[in-house]
This record gives structure tokens, sequence and C-alpha cells, in this order.
């Protein structure tokens, strides 16, 4: 199973790695690509994205720990990636924070116990027009509301 | 005036690209391609066309410098990092007019006799990498870019490159660290990339929305584009509008319209029937103005007159409910949270006004703590590799500038009066 889903992962990467005229640029895309099929950086995950790229473990290291989007502990099946930045800050966004932990039992940067939600506080995710808002995984939620927030967040299970 | 970065956008299939041709896309690059390329730069020079990410330096300079260097190969990197806090401009380009960024890239790229183009996207626009992607295979196809961009022997190819949250990327420097694998830390300029760029060679970088104007300024020509908006600074220019307003959202409008009109006439004013308190023109890192400095026009030369930026054009509005030390302390945390750890300065003081910010917001402030905090912010102004340090104490010594009272009310109450 192990090399099936390395040699995988080794395909991708080849294809990545060609749009760059170093090895070494891969290495964002090769984290991002771990991160998709172990769903969170491990130190094992690091070490195989070193091997791959042939780049030293402590690079891969430093690279993966400097990025925000990159996962140093695993997380649920959902993650929340809420924004509190000015714009989502003064519509109500910290209100949305405390609506989450107690009803989903989650703290910004943890994960719930039953593994269903982790809650990333997020830096300005570009939607300030319709602010506040979030990313669930890879979905834009916007426009929220104390009320629309729980029957958004209901549909992931 | 004409749309013409947001053209077609309300149509749902505007990323498609029969519906860009149908539209007249990808004519310009025609157009250009039997240009030579340094009269496509010439071209830029005379419409005086000034960078959109926030600095507003001239685009046809940053070109010539690069062009002069007879180093190849040379790399066009898009810089679809935006991460300034209250900015959403480009994301409509990205997400519903892919098309027109990649002809301006590829307009750009033959300009520059760059063959590498990137677009470094941020992590955060998750849609958004799927949609160019498909838009660059779509343009591949039809032989727009590629190995022979439309049959004139050129050669363009195109890649997205997915950044991983990190506000820093935003400097270009940084930003090219990132794409060559590294971490998002500065470099000391000179050499400036358009020298020494992306694996040693001639870089240029240069926002979505500045690449994205390229199409239209080719096809009416300098003269005409030069007539739009303000005469130092013309062009269209996207504004994108967050906070306490009735009708937020992304606005094409001349270079040059006051924060005023944009507030009242094109975003239907104050929300609530509420108060203006305090605005901020161009993204967090720009100095705040109070409301009696709302007459500005709003460009890369006349923001400066004003005592502030047009940056990104991101314009924050807040009404009197807000507290502002807590806007304050928000956005320090930001920078604190973003600072690349490289230098001191702004590793280190930017926490610190944070800390002092927190505890003045808690109540907990002391007397002498606001002059404290424009000493610290006055030892990182100018004494960091980047402008992030600078954007942070820029902040706190503006919001104390103009909204002293509200710091001093917090110290004085031992709370926040807006609780």
């Amino acid at each position: 199973m192990e090399t099936v889903m390395k040699s995988q992962m080794t395909d991708e990467l080849e294809c990545v790695s060609a749009r760059y005229p170093a090895n070494r640029a891969a290495l964002l895309p090769a984290l991002y690509l771990a991160q998709r099929k172990y769903g969170w950086l491990s130190v094992e995950a690091m070490d195989e994205v070193s091997r791959e790229l042939g780049v030293p473990k402590a690079t891969v290291r430093g690279v993966a720990t400097f990025y925000a989007m990159y996962r140093q502990k695993p997380v649920g099946r959902n993650v929340i990636q809420l924004c509190t930045n000015v714009s989502c800050m003064i519509l109500g966004a910290e209100r949305l924070v405390d609506i989450i932990r107690d009803k989903y039992g989650v703290e910004p940067g943890g994960t719930s116990a039953d593994g269903r939600f982790s809650l990333v506080i997020m830096e300005c995710i570009g939607a300030c027009g319709t602010a506040p808002a979030m990313l669930v995984n890879t979905d834009f939620h916007e426009s929220l509301t104390p009320e629309n927030i729980v029957t958004i967040l209901e549909g992931y299970r | 005036m004409e749309k013409v970065l947001l053209a077609n956008i309300d149509n749902p299939e505007s990323a498609e690209i029969g519906v860009y041709e149908a539209a007249g896309g990808y004519e310009s690059l025609r157009k250009s391609l039997e240009t030579a390329p340094d009269d496509v730069i010439e071209t830029v020079k005379k419409a005086n066309l000034r960078g959109r990410g926030g600095a507003g330096f001239p685009t046809g300079m940053k070109w010539m410098f690069a062009s002069k260097d007879p180093k190849f190969p040379k790399y066009l990197v898009c810089n679809a990092d935006e991460g300034e806090p209250g900015t959403f401009k480009d994301r409509p380009i990205l997400e519903k007019n892919p098309h027109l960024l990649i002809e301006g890239m590829a307009i750009s790229g033959h300009a520059l006799k760059a063959e590498f183009g990137y677009i470094y996207l941020r992590g955060e626009y998750p849609a958004a990498k799927g949609i160019l992607e498909k838009a660059i295979r779509q343009a591949e196809e039809k032989g727009y870019i590629g190995d022979n961009m439309m049959g004139s022997g050129r050669k363009f190819r195109l890649a997205v490159h997915q950044g991983a949250g990190a506000y820093i990327c935003g400097e270009e420097t940084a930003l090219i660290e990132s794409l060559e694998g590294k971490k998002g830390q500065p470099r000391i300029k000179p050499p400036f990339p358009v020298n020494v760029g992306a694996w040693g060679m001639p870089t240029i970088v240069n926002n979505v929305e500045t690449l994205s104007n390229m199409p239209f300024l080719m096809r009416v020509g300098p003269e005409a584009y030069a007539a739009i908006g303000s005469k130092e600074c013309p062009g269209p220019k996207l504004f994108c509008v967050s906070g306490h307003v009735n009708k937020p959202g992304v606005y094409e409008l001349p270079m040059g319209v006051t924060l005023r009109e944009i507030i009242y006439d094109h975003c239907g004013g104050m929300k609530n029937g509420k108060t203006l308190k305090a605005v901020i023109p161009g993204g967090i890192s720009t100095p705040v103005l109070p409301p009696d400095r709302i007459d500005c026009q709003m460009d890369f030369v006349n923001m400066p007159r004003h005592e502030s930026m047009l940056g990104s054009g991101a314009v924050i509005v807040m009404d009197e409910t807000v507290c502002l030390v807590k806007v304050c302390l928000r956005a320090l945390k930001f920078f604190e949270h973003e600072s690349c750890g490289k230098c001191t300065p702004c590793r280190d003081g930017v926490s610190w006004l944070r800390q002092i910010l927190a505890r003045i917001e808690g109540g907990e402030g002391r007397a002498g703590d606001i002059e404290l905090l424009s000493e610290v912010a006055g030892n990182i102004t100018g004494k960091t590799f980047c402008p992030l340090g600078d954007g942070a104490a820029s902040v706190v010594l503006n919001f104390i500038k103009h909204f002293r009272n509200e710091f001093e009310m917090h110290i004085s109450r031992k709370a926040c009066p807006f609780k």
C-alpha cells in the first residue's frame, strides 16, 4: 500500500517539478501533496517529501513550519477557517467564534472531541465585502450571521 | 466609465474562453505580437501605468530595467497573493475573468521577452486555483500561449504556484523566495528582482490588476488610457470597500475618485444611518483617516499629500460604534503573526506594540503607555528589511495621531468605553 501511494506522489511530483527550472521549487506543492495524502504534515510525511525531492530534512521542516496553511498536527474531518481580521471583526466575527466553541466544543487551533471540526482563526481570506466570512475545507461561506453559520456547519458531517 | 477589469463578470460563464473571445478577448495579444517588444514597453511608459499592488511604481520603468538586463531567461511573475487585510479586489479577476489576466501576462511576456510566467496565488483562494489552471489549459489548447503564441514563433508558458498562508509573500523578494521553495523571507535590495530575481535571473513581479490592464491599454493606446482619471496617475482602478457602508463590494472607478465619493455616492453611505468615525483607505497598513479628511483623491500621487496612501485600494469604513484601540490591537496581532522573523525591530518590536495595546484595551494601561507605543514604533520605522515593520509602526502612530483621546480614555477609565 505504502509503495503504491508513494509512486502516485512521485508521478504527481514529477509533473509539478517540470514547471520549474530547479527541483527545490517543487517543495511548496510537494508539501501540499503530502498534506492531501496524510491530512497533516507529520515528521514522517516531511521526511518523505525530503527523500522524494532530494532536499535536506531540516530545510523541509523549516519551510513547512513557516507557512500557516501547512498543518503541524492532525485535524478533524472538516476544517473551519474563520477570518477575524478587522473587516470581519467589526461585523461580528468574534461572536461567531463563541458560537462555534459553544455548539461544537472546539477551541481556536483545536479539534472537537468527535473529530468533526477543527477551527483555525484566519488572517483575511479576501471576502471583506461580504464579511464575516469563512472557508470550510475549500468552500467559501460569506455574509455569516449567528443564525446562518450553524445551518451551514450542519451541512458538514 | 466603460468597465475594463470587471467587464462581463456578471455573466455566469465569464471564466470560459469562448465568452472571453466573443467579447474581443485575445485580440490585444494578436495586436501586441505584431508590435516590437520595446514598443510595447514604450506604450506602457507613455500611458503612465503604475503598479496596482500598493507601491504604485511606474510599470514601464520596471519593465525597461528588466528588458535592458542582458541575462536570459527572464521570468514574469504575477503577484496574486493579495493578503493585505481588507483587500479583495483581485479575487473577481482571478475567479471570474482569468483570461483577462492570462492575456495580460502573455502581452507582458512578449514585451519582456520572458518565456516563463508564474501566477503566485495565495493559498486562501482554493477556487481560483482550479479556475486559473483550467483557463491556462484552454489558452494553451487554442494556441494563445505555449510554444508558439498565435503562430508568432514566440514562446510563453504559464503555471500557477500556490502560496500557503504567509502575508509576507506579497512582498516581491519574499514571493520570489517562496517561488523557489524557500521560507518567504525578504531579500536585501539591491540587487533588485528586475536584475537578480527568481533563480538569479531578471524577474518582473506585477500585481494581478496591473497585468490585467494590459489588454485594454494595448487596445485603446496610451493617449486614450492616460485620459482616464487622474492626470498624474491615470487609468481604471479597482476599489474594494468593506465595513459599515450600505453597499460594500468591488468597484471599478477612475483613478483619483475621492474617498467621499466612494463611500457616499458608490457605496450608498453609512449603514443604519450611523456616523462615520474612521476610514482605512488602502488596506490595513495604510494610515487611518478621520472623517474630515475624506475629500482626498484616491491615487498614488495625491494620497501622500493627505498623509495617507492608496495602497491596494482597500477601503475599510468604520462607524461610531467601533473601538479604534481594539481595531489597532487586531491589526497589530496580524502583523505580529505575519512578521517573518528575519529582522529584530519587526520581530520583537511589533510584538511589544501588540502587548502594550493589549493591556490598554484590556483596561490595564499605564500612564506613559501612549508615549511608549510611539517610542517603540519610532524604533521600528525605517529599520527593517521590508515594509511590514514600517506598516505596523505606522498603524500605531496614525491611530494615536488622529484618535489619541480613545487611547487616553481606555487608560484613565481602566476599561474600554465602547463595551
